[in-house]
C-alpha cells in the first residue's frame, strides 16, 4: 500500500504532480479536464488507466499526440473497465510469476467513461468488472447526455433535458424518462465503495479517491460533470454550474460503503431552489413555458425526496 | 502454491478441445478471459479444471460475454503477457468488433475458434460461416484439420503472433464437434519442450512498464489512419509468412511433423484438384486416392492451412498446371459465389494459362460431407476438364434437400 497523498489546499493541489497534460482538445470549460486531473491529483502511485469512446478519448489521444504520462488504454465505447480488470489480470499473473518489471510497485487501475459508456453501452461490462471483484476503480465522467457525438439522450439524462434524440418540440418537453440511479445499482453488487462526486467540492473528491484506491476492490464512483456544449452554459461558469447542482442537491455527494452504508458527505449550507440551477442550463431553457411549469415543481419535490430518502438510508445505517 | 506440470503420454487421446486446452496449459498462458459456448466450452471448462487443479499459475477471468473476452484479452495484452481466449459462431459474431481493435491494436493474442454455424435458424454443429466472419479483421489465421493440427497449431500461433516483427493475433480455427468432438490420438509434447518451444513472452509496449507510459487505442482520422492500415496490411503481406515459414520448420526438427502455409494431397500430377478447410480436407483426400485408383481420375486436393495472410503466391504454384479446380465453401454466401471461389479465382486471373473453377456450398450447420459427394465433384471436375470448359453451373449446393440448387 502507497503512502496516502497530503493536500493542504487548493494551490497545493493544483500544482502537484502533474500526469495529465493541459494539451488537449476538450472544450474550454470542460469539467471532464478537471475531474481527470481531480482524480490523478489525488495520488502519487502509479496507475494504468483506461478511457472508453467518448469527449474524453477523442480529445486526448489523437495519434501522433497524447496528454497522457501514465499507462492509457483505449478500446472502444462500452469495453474500458474490462480493459482495465483485463491489465489487473496481467498484474496479478505477473506479480505471482516474478516478471514484473518494477516488482516493489504496486500501480492502481483506474477506468474513466461517459454515461453513455456506463449507464447505456456499457452497462454489462462494468457490472460484470464489479461481480468478478476486480481490484479497478470506475469513474463515470457523468455529462447526463453522449457529448462526443453531438447531444444524444442517455439514460443519466435527466427528465425534461432537450437532447437532439429527446428534444424539446411543439409537443415534447424533451427527455421523459428519469435518470437511472448507478450509484444505487453499483452499491447493490455488494463492492466495497461507491461515490458520488463533483468537480466544484475538491476536498471531498479527494478523499472518496483516496480512500477508493486504498480499498481492496472494484470501486464506482459517478463524477458529475457540466458539458458548457450541451447543458448550454457560458463556459467559464462550469464552478457555478456545479455549485448550483450540489447546492440544490440535484446533485447529491454521498458514498455507499460495502454496499449498504450509506454517509452524506456534503450538506450545503443554504440550499438552493432546483430553478435556478435549470435556470442557468439552456437544455431546460423550454421548462419555463407556461404549460411546463409544472415540471419544475415535480423537479423540486423529485430532488426533495430522494435528499429525505438518502437521509434516512443515512440514519438507518443501510 | 506453485503450479505444477502435467504427465502426458506420448501418445494422448484427445479430442479437438482438449488439445487446444493442453497447448494453451503448456505455453503457461498469463491472463485467460473466456466466455463459454457450444462447441468451444469444453476449452474453457477444461482449462478451468486444469486451474482448480493447480496446473495454471496464470490469471482466468471468467467474464460475462464474448466482447469482453476478448476485450478482457485486449486490457491484458497491452499490460504484457501471453493471452488467449476461445469462442464459436454468435460468441464469435458478438467478439467480432473487437476483433479489429486487437488487430489494429497490434496486440498478439491467440484465439480458437471452434467452428459453428451462425443464426438464423439457432444451430450449434460445425459449418465455416462463424470463422468467414474474421477476414478482413487482421488475424492471422490457421485452419486445423484434426485435434493434432490444433495442438501443434497452437504452438506455433503463439510463436509467430508474438514474434516482434509480428505483433498480431492469431486465430487457430477447427471444426465444431468433428474436430473438437472427437477424440483421436495425439502426438504430444512434454511441458518443458513445449513452453521451450514457443519461448517466455517478450513484452513491448507494455501498460506495466510503470517507467515507460504508453498510450494504446489512439484516435486517427483522414490524417493517419490509412497510413496504420496500410502498415498493417503490409506486415501481413510481407513479414509473416517468413515467420510462419520459421516456426513450420522449426516445429518439424522438433517433432517430425510438417506443415505447409497451403496443403497437397496427391497433388504431383494432378490434372482436378478440390480447395477446401477443415476436416473435408482428409474426406477429399480419400475420395481422391480412391478415385485414382478405380476411376483414373488424377485427383488432389489443396488444404487451405493459412486462410490470412491469403497465401495468393503459393496457391499460384499449386493450381497453374491445373485443368479444374473445385472450390469448396462451408458457408452460405448469402447471394454471392463463395468466398474461396472469389478468392482462388483471385489466384489464377493473372496466369497465362487458367483452370476452369466452380464452386459447391457443402455442409451447412452440421450436414455431413460424405465420401459419395465428394467422388461427384470429382468427376464434374474430370468433365470440367476434359470439355475445357464448365460443364456444370458455376455454384452448386451439395446434400441439401429437394430439387438440385444450383445458380450462375
Ligand atoms: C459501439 C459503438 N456505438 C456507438 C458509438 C458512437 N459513440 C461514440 S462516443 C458516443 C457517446 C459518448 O457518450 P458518453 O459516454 O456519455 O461520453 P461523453 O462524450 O458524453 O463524455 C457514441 C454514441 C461508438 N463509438 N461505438
Ligand atoms: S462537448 Fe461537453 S463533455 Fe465534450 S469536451 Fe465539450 S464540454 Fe467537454
Ligand atoms: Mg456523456
Amino acid at each position: 500500500m502507497g503512502e496516502i497523498k497530503k493536500i493542504k489546499n487548493l494551490k497545493e493541489f493544483s500544482t502537484s504532480a502533474d500526469r495529465f497534460e493541459g494539451a488537449n482538445l476538450l472544450c474550454p470549460g470542460c469539467a471532464h479536464s478537471i475531474i481527470v486531473r481531480e482524480v490523478l491529483n489525488a495520488t502519487n502511485d502509479d496507475l494504468v488507466l483506461s478511457a472508453s469512446t467518448g469527449c474524453l478519448e477523442v480529445c486526448t489521444a489523437v495519434y501522433p499526440y497524447t496528454s497522457w504520462d501514465a499507462s492509457w488504454i483505449h478500446i472502444g465505447f462500452e469495453n474500458g473497465s474490462t480493459a482495465v480488470a483485463g491489465a489487473e489480470a496481467m498484474y496479478k499473473a505477473l506479480k505471482r510469476k516474478g516478471r514484473l518489471k518494477q516488482p516493489d510497485r504496486e500501480p492502481k487501475f483506474v477506468s474513466f467513461a461517459g454515461d453513455g459508456a456506463s449507464y447505456d453501452i456499457g452497462f454489462q461490462w462494468i457490472s460484470g468488472c464489479m461481480e468478478r471483484g476486480h481490484n479497478i476503480m470506475h469513474v463515470v465522467l457523468d455529462n447526463e447526455v453522449y457529448a462526443n457525438t453531438g447531444g444524444q439522450r442517455s439514460s443519466s439524462t435527466p427528465i425534461g433535458g432537450s437532447t437532439t434524440t429527446s428534444p424539446a418540440g411543439r409537443v415534447s418537453y424533451g427527455e421523459k424518462q428519469n435518470k437511472k440511479d448507478m450509484v444505487a445499482i453499483m452499491a447493490a453488487h455488494g463492492i466495497p465503495y461507491s461515490a458520488q462526486v463533483a468537480p466544484n467540492k475538491w476536498k471531498d473528491m479527494v478523499k472518496k479517491i483516496q480512500y477508493g484506491l486504498e480499498v481492496e476492490g472494484p470501486v464506482f464512483i459517478n463524477a458529475m460533470s457540466p458539458c458548457t456544449t450541451e447543458w448550454k452554459f457560458d463556459p467559464k461558469d462550469t464552478m457555478m454550474i456545479s455549485d448550483l447542482a450540489t447546492d440544490s442537491l440535484v446533485f447529491p455527494l454521498y458514498e455507499i460503503i460495502d454496499g449498504h452504508k450509506l454517509n452524506i458527505t456534503y450538506r450545503p449550507k443554504t440550499v438552493i431552489p432546483v430553478e435556478e440551477y435549470l435556470a442557468a442550463q439552456g437544455r431546460f431553457k423550454h421548462l419555463f413555458k407556461d404549460e411546463y411549469k409544472h415540471l419544475i415543481k415535480e423537479w423540486q419535490e423529485r430532488v426533495d425526496k430522494q435528499w429525505e430518502m438518502l437521509q434516512r438510508r443515512e440514519e438507518a445505517g443501510v | 502454491m506453485a503450479f505444477e506440470k502435467m504427465k502426458l503420454k506420448e501418445i494422448e487421446v484427445w479430442d479437438g478441445n482438449m488439445a487446444a486446452s493442453h497447448a494453451m496449459r503448456q505455453v503457461q498462458i498469463d491472463v485467460v478471459s473466456a466466455y463459454p459456448i457450444t462447441p468451444s466450452t469444453p476449452i474453457v471448462e477444461n482449462y478451468s479444471k486444469f486451474l482448480a487443479d493447480g496446473y495454471i499459475e496464470g490469471e482466468f477471468m471468467m467474464v460475462e460475454s464474448e466482447h469482453a473476452a476478448m476485450s478482457g484479452c485486449i486490457g491484458a495484452s497491452a499490460a504484457g503477457g501471453r493471452v488467449a481466449t476461445a469462442t464459436s459462431a454468435q460468441g464469435l459474431a458478438l467478439m467480432m468488433e473487437t476483433l479489429y481493435q486487437a488487430s489494429g491494436m497490434r496486440l498478439p493474442i491467440v484465439l480458437n475458434i471452434v467452428n459453428r454455424a451462425l443464426a438464423a435458424p439457432l444451430n450449434v454443429n460445425g459449418d465455416h460461416s462463424d470463422m468467414y466472419l474474421t477476414r478482413d479483421s487482421g488475424w492471422i489465421h490457421f485452419d486445423a484439420y484434426n485435434p493434432q493440427h490444433v495442438y501443434d497449431l497452437n504452438f506455433i500461433a503463439f510463436k509467430v503472433a508474438e514474434d516482434h516483427d509480428v505483433r498480431l493475433p492469431a486465430i487457430v480455427s477447427q471444426d465444431g464437434f468433428m474436430t473438437s468432438h472427437t477424440a483421436q490420438g495425439v502426438r504430444t509434447l512434454d511441458d518443458d519442450t513445449a513452453y521451450n518451444f514457443v519461448g517466455e513472452f517478450k513484452p513491448m509496449n507494455d501498460m506495466l512498464d510503470l517507467d515507460h507510459p504508453v498510450t494504446h487505442g489512439v484516435q486517427t482520422e483522414e490524417d493517419w489512419h490509412f497510413e496504420h492500415k496500410a502498415r498493417q496490411h503490409n506486415d501481413l503481406m510481407t513479414k509473416v509468412f517468413p515467420k510462419i515459414e520459421e516456426a513450420f520448420d522449426a516445429f518439424e526438427k522438433l517433432t517430425g511433423r510438417r506443415y505447409n502455409i497451403v496443403e497437397t494431397y496427391h497433388m504431383d500430377d494432378a490434372e482436378v484438384a478440390i480447395v477446401c478447410m477443415g476436416t473435408s480436407v482428409e474426406t477429399a483426400a480419400e475420395v481422391a486416392k480412391e478415385l485414382r485408383e478405380n476411376e483414373g481420375i488424377k485427383a488432389g486436393v489443396i488444404g487451405i492451412r493459412v486462410l490470412r495472410p491469403w497465401p495468393y503466391k503459393q496457391l499460384q504454384e499449386v493450381v497453374k498446371n491445373l485443368k479444374a479446380v473445385a472450390t469448396l465453401d462451408r458457408s452460405s454466401p448469402n447471394g454471392a459465389p463463395g468466398m474461396l471461389f472469389n478468392e482462388i479465382s483471385g489466384v489464377v486471373i493473372n496466369l497465362d494459362k487458367r483452370p476452369v473453377i466452380n464452386n459447391y456450398i457443402y455442409g451447412l450447420g452440421g450436414r455431413d460431407l460424405t465420401k459419395v459427394h465428394v467422388a461427384e465433384v470429382f468427376r464434374d471436375l474430370k468433365a470440367n476438364a476434359d470439355a475445357g470448359k464448365l460443364t456444370t453451373p458455376t455454384q452448386q449446393f451439395i446434400g441439401v434437400r429437394g430439387p438440385k440448387l444450383s445458380y450462375l
